[in-house]
């Protein structure tokens, strides 16, 4: 009896060794990416970003100062804000109002369209980019924001439809029924009664997909023109020297995470469940 | 993450009511049905179709239209002018580019999802048994919020191939180093004309010499700061009987009077170094190190001449680290980082499964005797089945579409060793290439290969009772 209890707690010891190894080697990168960003260019030429853990007088915000003085960067930035907020609370919109449709009300070929609908959430990004720069620039929103948001809401709405129509569907019939009754119009039964009830599916999807198109950067490399576009973009076009602007590189990466971390922190559980949600994407 | 997410969450999981959403009764056709009720349906109607169209216009503009687009626009040629059937389809294949691609496209969706599921599995089982799951998972579930760019910057900054830089290769070189001791002296060299010849990269070799006799092998090329802290002051060694002695030194005195192949009193000896005796076969008949005053003694050899050989080994350059980013390792090292961005995805959601499992069974197997590895093998995963299977077809759409991580990692020069299909298509048809027709049926491919997954995902919606 009591060597299994010395060999379960020398096996438990050891998965615990184990998992704080496996953490540490998570962490690693990113803690190498934000002190990286707090030395000085010569300074990470010169050596790796460890050795300011023993000697953290090489620290500095430096870079983050000639990053808030650099034009360009800050306006990808504000960039990067004009494109996700509104797509966020456009996919939200339409996807309520489509799936609220596609639950509860009655139209012609309604099944048949959602069917389609799912079937669309899998067109990879990557088919639309050709035919939809052409559309776009035969109506003037190629190298805009506008434009960057309409594709990104478009590509955004199958799983948000799919996502909320299925939500919606589990409110009570009865529930709709007596405010129907009550001679609730469907406008005033959406706003009152379906979009409070699917606040979680709402904050899910709301949250999914600010992260999505902040963290784009395939469609906005290809929609945004030189003055429209987004911190990714901006930073990529530093990565053709890279080695030679870590000092740009890292706190402009950095700057670009502290968004995302931030929500992260913030609304863990409808953080994990958006995600969770959104991979079937 | 106060509790597990995935499976649990009414918001997200794609399950159907029990009553499933009305299909409003089909009226019976009253004859006699009002006319104001007549117009409140038509009404209803007509809103349903208001509330939809928004979506139902940008789906239709924006995602659907661009597919029939695409499949059109792959049968023409480059400038769109010319109906070539098939061609680009074919080219795919002749096109070493692209075929290149193709097979690193195959490479990641067979290795990334597999690594990807055994890891969140193995990962999901052994947090289980700790208190502090909930900080791990929130560690490892990080990297999901950060942008590829973002986790690319990341990764380039890891895998840089200098080993003062770059903390992966750190790594290496100090493991490396760790069991295979670093050469002493990358840049010395035998001072010419004193009796050594050769070249660092071939060893150097004395001509012919016969035991009991003394051999003073001069170096050069240490600067006075690389000479090993231990080292004393060269000198001379008495002469072995049946063998050969010697010293091997820096031929170079600090300050002024140094005589070249003379051991003069400030020089100091080279210690560590390897000397060989070869005979005349050729076959090395003793070996020894130098000791702190440079001095080696090799014994026991028969009679005979026998030259001195200094091996290339003692020159060679420190090792230097892996090239992860060489055209070689450039696919799996980016893989290595999509790992670090997904691993917490699929461990939180194996996780979530195995919250869900029946207790009463595990405890069962575990009264009933069964070792823990059993139960992982013959309880655990087959009850976890479809919950991997959710995971890893998840996981293959999503590798198949991979485009930043691998636009960002992989280095300009190595970049058509590491192109997958998403980014190659890019190039195609933007980045530089301009052949819309090959573009669209690199695109059009790309989609062919997600219907399977997409069949998968509608059958599971379906399955779970939507009607």
């Amino acid at each position: 009896m009591r060597t299994t209890k010395v060999t379960r707690w020398l096996g438990s010891s050891a998965v615990q060794a184990l998992l704080v190894l496996v953490a540490l080697v998570w962490v690693t990168p990113l803690a190498g990416l934000l002190l990286s960003s707090l030395r000085s260019e010569r300074d990470n030429a010169a050596d790796g970003w460890w050795t300011s853990v023993t000697e953290p007088s090489q620290l500095s915000f430096d870079n983050y100062r000639a990053l808030l003085d650099d034009s360009g960067l800050v306006q990808a930035f504000w960039n990067t804000v004009l494109i996700s907020v509104p797509t966020t609370v456009l996919v939200v919109g339409v996807a309520a109002l489509a799936g609220y449709a596609f639950a509860w009300l009655e139209f012609p070929g309604r099944d048949w369209l959602f069917l389609v609908v799912v079937g669309l959430l899998v067109v990879p990004v990557q088919i639309g980019l050709l035919p939809v720069a052409k559309l776009f620039g035969a109506v003037g929103l190629f190298g805009t924001v506008a434009g960057v948001v309409l594709f990104h809401v478009a590509y955004g709405l199958p799983f948000g439809v799919f996502l909320l129509r299925n939500f919606f569907a589990e409110i009570p019939r009865e529930m709709l029924e007596a405010a129907r009754i009550d001679g609730g119009g469907e406008w005033r039964i959406f706003r009152r009664l379906v979009l409070p009830l699917g606040r979680p599916a709402l904050a899910s999807l709301a949250i999914f997909q600010f992260l999505w198109v902040w963290n784009d950067m395939l469609v906005a490399l290809l929609f945004a023109d030189g003055e429209s576009q987004p911190l990714t973009v901006a930073l990529q076009s530093q990565m053709r020297q890279f080695g030679s602007n870590i000092g740009v590189l890292a706190p402009g990466a950095f700057l670009s995470l502290v968004v995302p971390l931030v929500v992260f922190f913030a609304f863990q559980k409808h953080f994990v469940q958006g995600v969770m949600a959104g991979s079937v994407k | 993450m106060d509790r597990p997410p995935g499976n649990t969450d009414s918001a997200t999981a794609p399950r159907s009511p029990s009553d499933g959403p009305p299909r409003t009764p089909r009226r019976p056709k009253a004859r006699a049905a009002a006319d104001p009720r007549r117009r409140a349906l038509r009404r209803r109607r007509l809103l349903g179709a208001a509330f939809a169209l928004p979506a139902l216009l940008l789906l239709g503009a924006l995602v659907a239209y661009p597919v029939v687009f695409s499949v059109g626009r792959s049968l023409f040629d480059a400038s769109g002018d010319r109906f070539v059937g098939a061609d680009n389809y074919a080219e795919m294949f002749r096109d070493p580019a692209t075929l290149k691609a193709l097979r690193n496209s195959a490479v990641w969706v067979v290795v990334a999802p597999v690594l990807l599921t055994g890891l969140g599995l193995v990962l999901a089982v052994l947090t289980e048994k700790v208190r502090w799951a909930t900080a791990f998972k929130l560690v490892l579930f990080l990297p999901m919020a950060v942008s590829f760019l973002a986790a690319g910057i990341v990764f380039r900054l890891a895998y840089e191939q200098d080993p003062d830089r770059g903390v992966l290769n750190a790594v290496v070189v100090g493991v490396h180093d760790a069991f295979d001791e670093p050469s002493p002296y990358p840049t010395a060299r035998a001072r010419e004309g004193e009796g050594l010849s050769g070249a660092p990269a071939d060893g150097y070799t004395s001509g012919g010499l016969r035991p009991g006799s003394v051999a003073v092998l001069p170096f050069v090329g240490v600067a006075p700061g690389a000479v090993p802290a231990g080292a004393t002051a060269a000198r001379t060694p008495e002469p072995a009987p049946d063998g050969l002695a010697g010293t091997v030194y820096l031929d170079f005195a600090p300050g002024a009077g140094g005589r070249a192949g003379v051991v003069d009193t400030r020089e100091k000896g080279l210690p560590g170094m390897t000397v060989e005796a070869v005979g005349e076969d050729g076959a090395v008949a003793a070996s020894a190190r130098t000791a702190a005053d440079g001095t080696f003694r090799l014994d026991g050899l028969g009679d005979g001449t026998y030259r001195l050989r200094v091996p290339a080994a003692n020159f060679a350059a420190g090792y230097g680290g892996v090239d992860w980013l060489g055209p070689a390792l450039v696919t799996p090292a980016i893989i290595g980082a999509y790992l670090w961005v997904w691993t917490g995805f699929s461990m939180v959601l194996i996780g979530a499964g195995l919250a869900a499992l029946p207790r009463d069974v595990l405890e069962a197997a575990r009264v009933d005797g069964a070792n823990e590895r059993q139960i992982f093998r013959r309880i655990t995963v087959p009850l976890l089945a479809p919950v991997l299977t959710v995971v890893f077809v998840t996981l293959v759409i999503n590798v198949m579409k991979v485009f930043d991580l691998v636009y960002v990692i992989a280095p300009g020069p190595v970049q058509e060793d590491a192109n997958v299909l998403a980014t190659r298509m890019w190039l195609v048809s933007f980045g530089g290439g301009n052949d819309q027709g090959l573009g669209s049926a690199l695109s059009v491919l790309l989609l062919l290969l997600v219907v399977p997954a997409m069949v998968f995902n509608i059958r599971r919606f379906r399955k779970g009772g939507s009607r």
